[in-house]
């Protein structure tokens, strides 16, 4: 015998049809809770492959602390504290949260670029819960804003700068600027999902951004500014979370600045997570 | 029996501003059946694919898949279904493993799971040995084989397939021919849609032909082709001023009208069966015209057209104007 076969061949059983009753059992009406946070780790994952592929993805992250913390201090720090000492622990907490803005402008950024590759039709086709695709790459994104962060604070030490809250109060430092960063890319993930093209949501993430940082107590001390920027500032979700960095990287303390500053990130969450999601559908 | 229908579609409408892609296609495809919607480009196939897919909302008709209503119950209907679009949608930065094992745990499935069914799948596809590889590595035949696999990571009843095999060489379109015979061997049913008379009659129960968002004709392949002849005599005369003579020969003898182009000396015509044509080429050396070239085909899609619409299957062509013409042709 020459021909042998390896496997039973399968008996020729017609297949079965599948009755209303079938269709009900395999499918469900909505996604639970668990699922939806299954779903946003696994486009997590997916997202961290992506810049672990992509590293130029980091530029902005690795380039801009060392840059923006030399070129601030060595710029604004004697004419506005004196010394470039004695500047750096009012700049280094602002230039965490420019920073960190920066950062999460791209992911509207690359969000929207995401959004027009073919593998978008595919996710849009699965029972896959709708916040899914946008929250997973910004929990990847945490990991940028603690790279940001870290390298920030690295700058600022190796010239000069004893962050009197010690290693605690650097590390919890760190901790708010991921929040709030985090929270902050629920703008930009909106005007993703909403801009015709991945350069106009660069362009509008840029008429957002530089208000919000520039119009911030981040590089300058509030009591210098005229009485309507003040007024800005001052509400300016930015300001709360570059005060209650301060506290924390100078003093250590948790401060009443600290609550603030997360019940302002959970305001922007609020606001414009449902946004984002509402119109990410609308992309159907 | 109680088994549902799964796809039952009634006036599909989608306007596109005041423009009508799809314009009232109803369609019923039962299960464990291939149905293949035949149209030219444009003709508004994909676009009728995503509304079932839930890719696109329904402007007006109702449609349902395995009895849920795709409207009012979209999660539901995704569950039951794997779109396999007419561009490749899977990840560019992963590579095919990541990629179907991505897919699978979106789903629901288990890590451990998904990763045995991503194995099983590429071999079934023939592609183990670029499991590892980026996709950018991959050719048109492995992209699409791939995303094929990743809409069977849940084994879903029902799957849309765009245009399988556009841009495929023969070798490979047979290969996806052949997966595609054995998904339904399986159980699946599957809705696929394509621009090829042929790929249609080899794979399809039963073919819907699309023109302008309508659906023009519907039924099995044979009834389909019954309709144009089963095959086309392609005709090339030496002398091209004997046109008219050697049309009439052949009106006389088959009772049909052959389409002439006239500045090439072509002529063709739909025979009911392929040995007629023997009939005609001694009636024609009969009536001593002398002939460069023949050959018998089956009919072409834009045959079909011709038949069943009076239009040809370019885009941009006015429909009157190409009646016209065609009349014109047939009257020299
Ligand atoms: N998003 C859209 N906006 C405007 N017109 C569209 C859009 N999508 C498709 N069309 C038009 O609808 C018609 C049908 O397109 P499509 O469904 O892609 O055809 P097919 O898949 O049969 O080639 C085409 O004329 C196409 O230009
Ligand atoms: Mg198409």
């Amino acid at each position: 015998m020459t021909m042998q076969m390896t496997q039973p061949a399968p008996v020729a059983t017609p297949p079965r049809r599948l009755t209303p009753g079938d269709i009900a059992a395999r499918t469900t009406s909505h996604n639970s809770l668990r699922e939806t946070i299954s779903q946003t780790m696994s486009m997590a994952w997916r997202a961290t492959k992506k810049m672990r592929r992509n590293p130029e993805q980091f530029f902005d992250v690795t380039i801009q602390p060392l840059l923006f913390t030399a070129m601030f201090a060595y710029l604004l720090g004697g004419g506005l504290s004196g010394s470039v000492e004695a500047y750096l622990p009012l700049v280094i907490p602002g230039i965490l949260a420019q920073t960190a803005l920066t950062a999460c402008m791209a992911t509207g950024v690359q969000l929207r670029e995401d959004m027009e590759k073919g593998v978008f039709d595919r996710f849009k086709s699965l029972p896959m819960a709708r916040i899914a695709p946008l929250a997973g790459p910004m929990i990847a994104d945490l990991l940028r804003y603690a790279i940001a962060s870290t390298l920030t604070f690295v700058t600022g030490i190796a010239m000069g700068y004893r962050p009197g809250g010690g290693v605690a109060g650097v590390a919890m430092a760190i901790v708010l600027t991921m929040i709030a960063g985090w929270s902050l890319a629920w703008v930009f993930t909106w005007v993703g999902t909403l801009a015709r093209s991945a350069q106009s949501v660069q362009g509008i993430s840029m008429m957002i951004m530089f208000p919000l940082t520039f119009m911030s107590n981040a590089l300058v001390p509030v009591e210098t500014l005229p009485s309507w920027l003040a007024a800005f500032v001052k509400v300016n979700p930015v300001s709360y979370v570059v005060t209650a960095t301060r506290d924390l990287a100078n003093d250590g303390t948790v401060t009443g600045h600290v609550g603030w500053a997360l019940v302002a990130c959970a305001a922007v969450i609020a606001v414009f997570a449902p946004l984002s999601v509402r119109s990410y559908k609308r992309h159907l | 029996m109680n088994h549902i229908p799964a796809v039952h579609a009634e006036g599909l409408v989608k306007s596109f501003g005041d423009f009508r892609a799809v314009d009232g296609v109803d369609l019923h495809v039962d299960q464990g059946e291939i149905y293949g919607v035949l149209g030219p480009n444009g003709a508004g196939k994909t676009t009728m694919l995503k509304m079932l897919a839930t890719l696109l909302p329904i402007d007006g008709g109702r449609a349902e898949i395995f009895g849920v209503d795709v409207r009012r119950d979209p999660h539901r209907t995704r569950q039951l279904l794997g779109v396999t679009g007419q561009y490749a949608s899977v990840d560019e930065n992963l590579t095919a493993n990541e990629n179907l094992w991505l897919f699978g745990r979106l789903q629901g499935v288990s890590s451990r799971t998904s990763r045995a069914t991503a194995a099983q799948l590429l071999e079934q596809f023939g592609l183990q040995e670029a499991a590892n590889k980026p996709i950018s590595q991959f050719s048109g035949g492995m992209r699409r084989r791939l995303d094929l696999a990743a809409s069977l990571i849940t084994r879903p009843p029902l799957i849309f397939l765009d245009e399988p095999t556009t841009g495929l060489d023969p070798r490979t379109r047979g290969q996806m021919w052949d997966t595609i015979r054995e998904l339904v061997a399986g159980g699946c049913t599957v809705l696929l849609t394509t621009q090829y008379l042929d790929e249609a009659d080899q794979l399809a129960d039963r073919i819907a032909v699309i023109d302008r968002g309508r659906k023009v004709a519907e039924g099995t392949p044979d009834e389909l082709k019954a309709s144009v002849g089963n095959s086309t005599l392609r005709l090339r005369l030496t002398d091209a001023a004997e046109q008219t003579v050697a049309a009439d020969v052949v009106r006389r003898l088959l009772g049909e009208d052959p389409v002439l182009s006239p500045e090439s000396g072509r002529l063709n015509v739909a025979l009911d069966a392929a040995d007629r044509a023997a009939d005609v080429l001694i009636s024609l050396r009969e009536a001593g015209i002398g002939i460069t070239s023949v050959s018998v085909d089956a009919p072409t899609l834009d045959e079909v057209f011709l038949a069943l619409t009076g239009h040809d299957t370019g885009d941009s062509v006015d429909p009157s104007a190409t009646a016209d013409s065609r009349q014109l042709e047939v009257a020299r």
